[in-house]
Parts: structure tokens; C-alpha cells; sequence
């Protein structure tokens, strides 16, 4: 019964939306139909409600277990922890789905019930063009991938979960990464219903910032989620792969992270209009290319759900649409658009901005790539290559590094001006303390890269540094607290995102350098060094948890004076419903590195193999992610100016 | 400065930012791309010495580990190929499983420093299974049933 009412809230929000993508839009253009317009919100609540209706009844039968559902019967079990339960109905293609839709429906009712300083008939135009876009997913979800289909018979207990999924991380990563996708999709609606309007302007800028600042907070906290899911989940000891979906999630928080600086530029000075509206296609064109990736198995992927053409071919045609008809509306429209004659100086901040847009395009492109060259080269040649990770440390990390390097001057020059006077001195600071570092770590004799990312991280600190002491002026004690409160929320949120990037080169750099290992096979008893840490092997253990059983090594961690640290339990598992092994590994976390600790194969004869790794600072990656994030949230939440008109010269 | 050589420095700066792109983009792909091979295209070709990605099955009773170094055969029934791997196996490596091998010939014994078996049992690398397929030894389902991550 619970299923089928699912089914049928998900068939009347697809009718609803239907309404509200044709009744009110066309309303938009006919003076006469103007009563019509009002319905755009109501529908919106309408079909918002019915989403949500279809997920409670999928959260419900995965809750209760009830097998006759046919994708619960797939991926529950009745032994399975609950919270796993309930993370297990978006664990899966058809669940995930329903979850991008629910997401998709909220954003259209926040925005419904809010941005109030748009006009109505923008208002109502990007709520249509909203609810275009959830057409598109409410019909993939009912024809081709239903989570409501029943069993019949009913089995009497579920195949189970990938023991892999069994994580907390799962009931995290997915629902954080979807909205950063998600929100990217009112960006689209915003630029599409630009485009129809025919105007971008101040009030569309700043009506469109909250929500591309949160998708960009989410998809920041997503990536880094599931980085961290992959570093303690796996055992392989990474926190990035170069895999097929880490590069699509990548490819739209590059996106985004342009867009929220070109929008910035609309809102400040109206300039980058079509640019910006570019931008938001393309961002949202690019999640739609990450969902195409993970649902069509197309690329073959450590990530990859159970894949079907079919979906595939759906997707491809959503992604078509997409793409294709805003480019369409953007050759008729868009020269309307086009930056009226401001004359900006060479150097100013908008230059600055251009280069970073520039720079963050230039490396989606290289992600693109080399995520797709593969997939080109089997088609036409039917050769079967690998693009591994030395590609794209070859050629990201520069063009990254370059990014960088304008991150420390950009935010340093004013709009518009054309003079660099008042910023020279903060570059001869940063200059003078980048040199002293090279300095000090060339004769300490580092490598080059390690060198050029060290210099990289001190250059854009000093830059924050000095630019945050420039503008309070704590040497003039009089006014102090008063200068600090008139800074605007937004400025203290970029010195706060771009020092999370500084935190983050620091954890990538520490990981990438000093990161030390040892495999050994060995026997209970013995003992592994690492580096300044010893590790005593002190014996195996069987243990049984909710629904597996272990195979479990104590680990004894002392330090360089023998004093002891730590016990460590890396173990192995075995879920008997889904007959699959899984790797635990065991970390000590510390602010200064991790200790990590994999068990692998082994018996009381050979030994067994025990993989130790330690990784200075790498907890600072996910650490400068986090502080990204509060950036966002600052920048978000933060006092803003009254009026839009305001927002100008210091703000970014 | 007038809004001609404004341009004129943006397209500059954009030129050269684009040409260091295609620069690093063409040098990185040259160097950094790793074929496929099954054990019979390597019989058909000749071994070279550069890196490749071999994929087959591991053949039954063929798998030596001792320590941390292990040598196995790969087969796509076929064809044979020797592998010596030094390190720590996957967890799911057995006899009979598909696994992709990457590394360099060594006259005749490929020497692999990574290996590839993913965490499920039911699971296939896709051009393992293609590769079987072409050679008419598939059994079973559909290459990625089994649901990894």
C-alpha cells in the first residue's frame, strides 16, 4: 500500500510540474492571462509536496523492510542496522534518484518562497524553467527506473547491501554531493529565464548569489565527504583517485566556483553578463554529465551502481536538451546581453577575476578530457587505454598553480581602477616571505614540486595575511573594533575560503611528500617500524559484529621513546548475506598526520600482511575543505549591504 | 591605457594560458597513456618495453604467493601470460578471478607493480569480460552486475 501511494505522489508531482512548466510561463507572455501567473508558486509547493510524499514511502519500506518492494528486496536486508536501512534506499540507482528529485523540489520551494526582490514575471519564469528541469527527472525515475516495482512473490529477506555502502559515509556523502548538483540546477533556471527576459542585471546577481553559495558550501562539503569516505572506507590509503566519478563531481565544483565569481561581477558592476550566464549552463550541464557518468556505466568506475543503456540513453537526451536548447536561446538573446562599454582597466579586479575564471575552465576542460579521451579513442580506434593519475598531476597541478597565484592578487586590487600603488606593498611582503621560504627550503634541499607548492601556500597566506592587517590597520588602535564591523560578511568570507585553500595545499602537500609505508608479512608478535613510529603485531582476533564476522589485527603503536600510543584494530570482514570481504582500516588521526593501518591476506603459516602508512597533516585536506565551507556560510548568512545597488566596491 | 591594447592583453594572456594548456594536455597524454592488452593481442603483437595494463583470469593452481611477492599465470584461455607481482595482493584476488595486472614486459614475465581485483566477487573488469566475450569463453551475466562503491 505504502508503495503505491509512493507511485502515485511521484505521478502527481510529474503532473503538477507539467502545469507549472506550461500554465504560468505561457501566462509570462499574454497580458490577458495574467491571473495564471500566481499559480507558479502553488504548483510548486504542490508538486514539492508530492516528492517529498514518494521519498517518506520509499524511507518507509526500506524502514519496515518490506520485500515485496522489488528494490528493497535488492538492496535491505531484515539483519541490517537501521541507520543503514535508511541510507540504503538512496544507496541504489532508482533511490538515488527519487533523493536528486526531492533535492530539486526543495530548492524550487525555498526559491519559491523567497527572492522576493525579483520581479514576477522573472519570478514565475525561473520557477518554469525549475520545473522543466524536474519534468526531466520525474520521468526518468517513473519510466525507467520506478523504485516502487513490486515483487510478486515477495522473497522472505533481502539480497542485502554492498557491505562497502555500510558506512556512515553513505548516509552523508550522497545527500551533501546532490545538493551542490542540485542547486546548480536553479543557476540554469536563473540564466535560461535571463535569457528570456532578455535582461541580466543587479537584482538577478544578487537574487541568484544565496543559492549558488550554498550549492557551492554543498558541493565543496560533498567532495570532501566523500574523499574522506574513500580514504578510511577503502584501505587503499588515498583520498583521490582521478577515478571517472571523482572527476565528475570536480568538474562542476570547478564550474561553480567560476560562476560564484562571475556572478560576483554582475552584482558589483554588471559586467561578465553573458559570460555568467554561460558559466551557469555550462555548470549545471557538467552535474548533469556527472550523473550521466555514474548512471550509464558507461565509464567503468570503482563507483559504478548496476548500469543499464537504457538509462543511459535517457540521460544523454536530457543532457542534450540541456546543453542545447539554452545555447539556442543564448545565439538569439544573448548579444542583447552583451557588457555595456565600462572600459575597465587592465588592472583592476575584474581582470583578475577573468584570469581565474579563465584558469578554472582551462582545468575543467583538461579533467574533461581526460576522463572522455578513453571512452573517444575505443570508439574510433577501439584501442582500451587507461588516462591514470600521473596525466592529471601533470597537467591540472600546474594550471592550478597558476590559479593560485592569481588568488594571492586579485582580491588585493580594487574594482575597476587601473592603479596598483596601494597593493604594491602587500606584494613586496608576499614576494620577500615566499623568497625567505625558498630560500630555507631549497638549501634544506626539497624537491622542485614540493618546492613550488610550498611556495605556492606561503605566497597566498601571506597575501590573506597581509591584506586582512592592510585593511584593519591594528596599529591605529582608535576605531579598530569599528573597522573590523564595517568589513562586509562577504569579505570575511573569501579571506576565510581562500585560507581553507591554503590549509588544504598544506594537508596535500604534507600527504604527498612525506607520506611514508611499509608492507610486511608477518607473523603475530613481530614488529614494524614506520618512520618514527613502531608498530607491535600482538595477535589475531575473530570477532562478530551486527551482521559479518572479522578477522581483526591488534596493533600495538609506540613512538620514537617507546612510549605507547595507541592500540589499532584493522580488520577484515565478511558479511555472510552478501558473501563479500571488506577491508577496515585502522587510523589514528592526530592534528599532525595519521597513523593508517590495513589488514590484508593471511594465515598462522605465511603470516599476515599488514600495509602501514603514515600520512603527515592529511587531515588538513578535509580541514581546509571544512573551512571553505564556513567561507561559503559566511559569505551566505553574513550582513549584507541593504540594498543590492550597494553591494560594489570592496566586496567579492 | 586604451580599451584596444586592454584587448589586446586579455587575448595575449588567454593565447598563452590556452597554448600551455594544449602543451601540458598533448606532452601529459603521450606519456601518461596505458594500453589494454589480453594475453592473445600480446601473443599477436610483439612485447615492447613500454607500460601497458594486461587483463585476464587467474589461472587455476597458478598462483605462487610467498611473502610479498607472488607470481601467477594470466589466461584468456588462450593465451598465457607469467606475472610477478611484488607487494600486497587485493583482497579479492583468487584463482579463477578476473583481475588487470599494469606494469612492464620483462623478456617474458610481465612485471606488474599494480594489481587490480575489485571489491566484489561477482564483479568483472569490463575489459576483461569484453576481451573473453570477443574470444568466446563468456559465462554468466552482464560484465558490472555486481555493484562496486
Amino acid at each position: 500500500m505504502i508503495a503505491e501511494i509512493g507511485h502515485f505522489a511521484l505521478i502527481m508531482a510529474l503532473v503538477t510540474s507539467i502545469l507549472q512548466a506550461s500554465v504560468p510561463l505561457i501566462a509570462t507572455y499574454h497580458a490577458s492571462l495574467n491571473e495564471y501567473v500566481r499559480l507558479a508558486v502553488p504548483l510548486q509547493l504542490l508538486s514539492a509536496t508530492g516528492i517529498t510524499i514518494a521519498f517518506a514511502c520509499l524511507l518507509v519500506t526500506f524502514i519496515t523492510s518490506d520485500f515485496s518492494v522489488a528494490l528493497v528486496a535488492q538492496h535491505s536486508h531484515s539483519l541490517k542496522p537501521m541507520l543503514y536501512k535508511i541510507s540504503g534506499s538512496w544507496g541504489n540507482h532508482e533511490g538515488s534518484l527519487l533523493l536528486w528529485c526531492v533535492i530539486l523540489a526543495l530548492y524550487g520551494m525555498v526559491f519559491a518562497c523567497t527572492s522576493q526582490a525579483l520581479s514576477r514575471i522573472t519570478h514565475t519564469r525561473i520557477l518554469a524553467i525549475h520545473a522543466m528541469v524536474s519534468i526531466a527527472f520525474l520521468a526518468f525515475s517513473l519510466f525507467t527506473s520506478n523504485p516502487f516495482e513490486r515483487l510478486s512473490p515477495a522473497p522472505i529477506e533481502g539480497q542485502g547491501l554492498n557491505p562497502v555502502l555500510q558506512d556512515v559515509g553513505l548516509a552523508l556523502h550522497p545527500p551533501t554531493l546532490y545538493l551542490g548538483y542540485v542547486g546548480l540546477s536553479l543557476a540554469f533556471a536563473f540564466a535560461v529565464a535571463g535569457l528570456l527576459d532578455g535582461r541580466i542585471d543587479k537584482v538577478w546577481a544578487c537574487a541568484l548569489k544565496p543559492y549558488i553559495t550554498a550549492a557551492w558550501c554543498a558541493l565543496t562539503a560533498g567532495i570532501a565527504l566523500g574523499s574522506w569516505w574513500a580514504y578510511y572506507e577503502l584501505g587503499w590509503g588515498g583520498w583521490w583517485f582521478w577515478d571517472p566519478v571523482e572527476n565528475a563531481s570536480l568538474m562542476p565544483w570547478l564550474a561553480a566556483t567560476a560562476l560564484l565569481h562571475s556572478t560576483n561581477v554582475v552584482a558589483a558592476k554588471e559586467g561578465f553578463r553573458s559570460w555568467t550566464v554561460l558559466l551557469a549552463i555550462l555548470g549545471f550541464s557538467l552535474s548533469l554529465i556527472g550523473t550521466f557518468i555514474v548512471r550509464s556505466g558507461l565509464l567503468t568506475s570503482v563507483h559504478s551502481f548496476a548500469s543499464d543503456p537504457a538509462r543511459g540513453v535517457f540521460i544523454l537526451g536530457i543532457l542534450v536538451l540541456a546543453i542545447g536548447l539554452p545555447l539556442c536561446l543564448f545565439v538569439w538573446r544573448g548579444p542583447q546581453l552583451a557588457t555595456k562599454k565600462t572600459a575597465s582597466f587592465l588592472v583592476s579586479r575584474e581582470t583578475g577575476l577573468l584570469i581565474n575564471n579563465a584558469l578554472l575552465l582551462v582545468s575543467t576542460a583538461i579533467i574533461l578530457l581526460g576522463t572522455f579521451y578513453p571512452l573517444g579513442l575505443e570508439v574510433m580506434t577501439g584501442a582500451r587505454i587507461t588516462v591514470g593519475p600521473p596525466y592529471f598531476a601533470a597537467t591540472f597541478s600546474p594550471v592550478m598553480g597558476i590559479a593560485v597565484i592569481f588568488m594571492g592578487i586579485g582580491p588585493l586590487l580594487a574594482w575597476h581602477r587601473g592603479r596598483i600603488s596601494h597593493a604594491s606593498m602587500i606584494f613586496i611582503i608576499c614576494g620577500l616571505a615566499t623568497g625567505g621560504v625558498v630560500i630555507i627550503c631549497f638549501s634544506l634541499g626539497i624537491e622542485p614540486a614540493a618546492l613550488a607548492g610550498i611556495s605556492l601556500a606561503i605566497w597566498l597566506l601571506a597575501s590573506i595575511m597581509s591584506d586582512i592587517i592592510l585593511r584593519l590597520k591594528p596599529w591605529r588602535s582608535a576605531g579598530f573594533g569599528a573597522r573590523m564591523l564595517s568589513l562586509p560578511a562577504p569579505q570575511w568570507g573569501m579571506w576565510c575560503a581562500h585560507f581553507g585553500m591554503v590549509v588544504f595545499l598544506a594537508g596535500a602537500l604534507g600527504e604527498g611528500i612525506y607520506q611514508r609505508e611499509a608492507i610486511q608479512r608477518v607473523q603475530p608478535g613481530s614488529v614494524i617500524s614506520l618512520g618514527p613510529y613502531s608498530v607491535t603485531f600482538t595477535q589475531i582476533l575473530g570477532l562478530t559484529g551486527p551482521n559479518y564476522q572479522t578477522q581483526t589485527a591488534e596493533l600495538a603503536l609506540y613512538d620514537d621513546r617507546g612510549n605507547f600510543l595507541s592500540m589499532m584494530m584493522p580488520e577484515k570482514r565478511f558479511y555472510p548475506a552478501e558473501k563479500q570481504v571488506t577491508t577496515e582500516a585502522a587510523i589514528r588521526s592526530s592534528f599532525l598526520g595519521d597513523v593508517y593501518a590495513v589488514l590484508g591476506d593471511g594465515d598462522d603459516n605465511k603470516g599476515y600482511t599488514i600495509r602501514l602508512y603514515h600520512k603527515p597533516l592529511v587531515s588538513w585536506i578535509w580541514g581546509g575543505a571544512a573551512i571553505m565551507v564556513l567561507g561559503g556560510v559566511i559569505a551566505a548568512c553574513g550582513r549584507r549591504r541593504k540594498t543590492p545597488l550597494l553591494v560594489s566596491e570592496d566586496t567579492v | 591605457m586604451t580599451a584596444k591594447t586592454h584587448r589586446l592583453f586579455l587575448t595575449f594572456g588567454a593565447l598563452m594560458t590556452l597554448g600551455l594548456a594544449v602543451f601540458l594536455v598533448l606532452s601529459a597524454l603521450k606519456e601518461n597513456i596505458v594500453y589494454f592488452y589480453s594475453p592473445s593481442d600480446i601473443e599477436e603483437t610483439h612485447l615492447s618495453a613500454k607500460r601497458l595494463r594486461v587483463g585476464g583470469l587467474v589461472k587455476d593452481g597458478s598462483a605462487d604467493i610467498d611473502g610479498l611477492s607472488a607470481t601467477f599465470i594470466l589466461t584468456d584461455q588462450n593465451n598465457n601470460i607469467s606475472v610477478r607481482y611484488d607487494g600486497a595482493l587485493p583482497d579479492l584476488f583468487r584463482e579463477g578471478q578476473g583481475i588487470i595486472a599494469e606494469g612492464k614486459f620483462n623478456g617474458d614475465i610481465f612485471i606488474a607493480d599494480i594489481v587490480l581485483a575489485k571489491h566484489d566477487e561477482t564483479y568483472m573488469p569490463r575489459e576483461v569480460a569484453d576481451s573473453l566475450k570477443q574470444k568466446g569463453l563468456w559465462q554468466g551475466g552482464s560484465p558490472t552486475d555486481g555493484a562496486s562503491q
